[in-house]
């Protein structure tokens, strides 16, 4: 049954977490056109008959989730995944808001591009999609991009996406020419000469597997510099995904002197590392590389410590023809809107964050980050809600996912909690059924 | 195919050959064995033996390789088995086919052999599971070249006696070369000692994992080595600078007599080929009393034989 943005509803007795109030207890949480009205601790309160009642005993109810690395094929590569697809895949995970990436063809990098991400999703999306536009002219890494047009348009922020900007001079241009308009720069962190020849992780590993490696040097090197040009400029930045635990050493650095940083991670570092790859598989080959489990757990710290604030999806649809290919020949990226949230909680079952840091990293950080609407279910908030039971266990089979493209890292994983109501604006946009 | 050799490759329990990395040593001796047999057979006036007649194999090289793909041609056709070469590095692979579409191409003819070469590392495992009938690495990017290891490993045994106990120097672009991998994981299988010679920027990270000792100076690591192994100079891999120049290359790892002094008298000296002489090897030792290298061609064929005829037992139909 799908519940009316019109009608009042009530989302009773379930756990709710919202990290922005630092609450974490059982209660009702009441919509009522489209926004949370109130917030019942207890959840023994009845209420009219006019209101739709949802049992939401044994569940946890918390602000849907953002996800703040999403790349979507439109325009340019419609057959991977678009606007529609890519929000149905978004709903079925639990995620309300999708920051989409400028990698497209053409690339988000004119104000007119951005109107058009906004029309597009406004007609065919049914989460909120805000785009990130380019820091650079066709993400090249040398002009830099209309960044105050772009901001009008209603890019929430700046990236050159799977790009790295290595000329360090445009790199401070942009951070303290973005300041100007209240600019945040997402960066990912890569140097593309060092990291060239390499297709995974550097180490015993690829050279066992007769691979190319990328050191973590290739990373950190970047994340350097770019710390300095913030402390230089006092530019605001994001480290989009690190992987590696001098990175966040780095990051924790760079907090430390009080400068304007921030650092995501992608669900594919927390939760897997570079021996996954077996016998040379593709679906496992990204960009930066999965790295060893040393690293992996140096990210869990550094997630549960604060160092990083946010965990990201990075999903990057990629089809057959792209990944049919020798590890060493096949394109990077691994789709997971659908498997942010049951990864992440593989963390929690273990013990290794607690609820509140997974809703906080998937959720009210990224929002706060990036200035927008959501990220918490405080009163007169717009109802944006994830509603999952923390412990059914379950099996992925990747024929049922709703992305178009099929490139996921947990072909068969086992994972234990699952969606079962995902609202956006009051609307329910999500049920879980077992048919 | 003999009792004896048909009982030894009952012992060979792979359907393909795609590494030396899964053989046992039992696996890896009963290969040489069988490859010991051939080597007679090819030195017969006739040459045939009946073992795979009617059946087809293919070489399907995705790169180049005149000398590797004539030996398994020979292996293949001495069996009597009916061999076609493709070569597809120019054409469908440009027309924007992929390794898997190929496969299916090839898995509709029904061959029974398919030996395959490709510039990827994992390139031909992954098409092995694609494909119905047995396949046999014949090189993978800077992966594996189990062949070329059997046949140096067969060389050896040939003209020293055993392989257990030697020391094996393998010496120069180890980074980018299939053949030192191969080799390092065959050798210390069967308990020789390896270890590796080259320039630091030709050292591929995590190597002392694999080799336990790792030397960048050729009068160091040959020192008392009963084996001498040359790689290739592989400067089509090299994207980047990885050596100053050729010439200061032959300088201090090239093999010539005064490094060669620092092995131990009589020392094997072993290259894969093809040779670029003057750069890795000076044409005189190459060309001297202690060089294998044209045995090892010979016994190249004998290992592919031994190969074809070890998967020929788990063929369907028998």
């Amino acid at each position: 049954m799908m519940a009316d943005s019109n009608k009042p509803t009530v989302l009773k007795g379930g756990r709710i977490v919202d990290p922005a109030r630092h609450i974490d207890a059982v209660g009702d949480l009441i919509i009522i056109d489209g926004r949370v009205a109130a917030t019942e601790a207890g959840g023994n309160e009845s209420y009219p008959g006019t209101f739709e009642t949802i049992d939401c005993r044994g569940a946890v109810v918390a602000p849907g989730l953002v996800d703040m690395r999403v790349f979507v094929g439109e325009p340019g590569f419609e057959h991977r995944e678009t606007f529609a697809s890519a929000s149905h895949a978004a709903a079925a995970g639990g995620i309300t808001t999708i920051v989409t990436m400028p990698d497209t063809e053409p690339p988000i990098d004119e104000p007119a591009l951005v109107d058009f991400v906004h029309r597009r999703a406004r007609d065919t999306a049914i989460v909120n999609v805000h785009p990130m536009a380019a820091l650079t002219k066709g993400l090249a890494g040398e002009e830099m991009a209309e960044l105050g047009l772009l901001r009008e348009a209603g890019a929430v922020a700046f990236t050159d996406g799977r790009n790295t900007v290595t000329n360090a001079r445009v790199m401070r241009r942009i951070l303290t020419y973005a300041q100007s308009v209240d600019g945040l720069i997402v960066h990912h962190t890569e140097d593309p000469d060092l990291a060239r020849a390499g297709v995974m992780n550097e180490g015993e590993t690829a050279t066992r597997l007769g691979l190319g490696g990328v050191p973590r040097e290739a990373e950190v090197i970047v994340v350097e510099r770019d710390l300095r040009l913030v402390a230089l400029t006092g530019g605001r930045y994001h480290a989009a995904q690190i992987s590696c635990a001098d990175s966040a050493a780095a990051i924790a650095a760079a907090k430390g002197r009080g400068l304007a940083v921030t650092a995501g991670v992608s669900i594919n570092h927390l939760t897997l590392n570079e021996n996954d790859i077996g016998a040379y598989r593709t679906f496992f080959k990204m960009s930066p590389p999965l790295r060893s489990e040393d690293d992996r757990m140096a990210m869990v710290a550094a997630l549960a410590e604060g160092t990083i604030d946010v965990v990201v999806s990075s999903h990057d649809p990629q089809d057959v023809e792209t990944k049919r290919h020798p590890f060493a020949e096949a394109a990077d990226g691994a789709i997971g809107l659908e498997t942010l949230l049951p990864a992440i909680l593989r963390l929690v079952h273990s013990g290794d964050i607690d609820l509140s840091t997974a809703i906080r990293a998937l959720s009210t950080r990224p929002a706060e980050i990036l200035g927008i609407e959501a990220g918490t279910l405080r009163t007169g908030a717009r109802a944006d809600v994830v509603v999952f039971a923390p412990d059914t266990p379950w099996i992925l089979d990747e024929t049922k996912m709703r992305s178009r493209a099929k490139n996921t890292p947990f072909e068969g994983a086992r994972f234990q909690g699952r969606v079962l109501r995902t609202m956006v604006a009051g609307l329910t946009r999500y049920t879980y059924s077992d048919t | 195919m003999s009792a004896e050799s048909s009982k030894e490759a009952a012992i060979y329990s792979h359907r393909h050959l795609l590494g030396i990395e899964r053989l046992t040593p039992e696996e890896i001796v009963t290969l040489l064995d069988l490859a010991d047999e051939a080597v007679g057979v090819s030195r017969q006036v006739e040459k045939k033996k009946a073992v795979l007649r009617g059946r087809t194999q293919i070489n399907l090289f995705f790169e180049a390789s005149t000398r590797t793909q004539s030996s398994f041609e020979i292996a293949g056709k001495r069996l009597g088995a009916d061999v076609m070469n493709m070569s597809v590095a120019s054409s469908s692979v440009k027309k924007g086919e992929t390794l898997i579409d190929t496969a299916a191409t090839l898995n509709a003819m029904h061959p029974d052999l398919l030996v395959v070469r490709h510039h990827a590392a994992g390139a031909v495992a992954l098409l092995a599971r694609k494909v119905e009938c047995s396949v046999v690495n014949a090189g993978d990017g800077a992966h594996e070249h189990p062949t070329q290891a059997l046949l140096d490993a067969l060389t050896i045994r040939r003209n020293i006696g055993r392989i257990e106990g030697l020391t094996v120097a393998i010496c120069g672009d180890v980074l980018h070369s299939r053949v030192a991998r191969s080799n390092i994981l065959l050798l210390s299988a069967l308990n020789a000692r390896v270890r590796v010679v080259a320039p630091p920027t030709l050292l591929p990270v995590g190597i002392e994992n694999m080799v336990p000792e790792v030397f960048t100076s050729m009068k160091e690591g040959l020192k008392d080595a009963d084996v001498v192994m040359m790689l290739r100079l592989q400067r089509e891999r090299m994207s980047g600078s990885f050596i100053p120049s050729v010439r200061e290359y032959f300088r201090y790892y090239g093999l010539d007599q005064e490094k060669l002094d620092y092995a131990k008298p009589g020392a094997l000296v072993m290259h894969p080929g093809p040779m670029n002489r003057g750069v890795e090897i000076d044409p005189a030792i190459a060309d001297g009393p202690q060089s294998v290298i044209n045995e090892q061609v010979e016994m190249g064929v004998a290992v592919r034989m031994a190969v074809l005829e070890a998967l020929a037992a788990h063929l369907p139909n028998r």
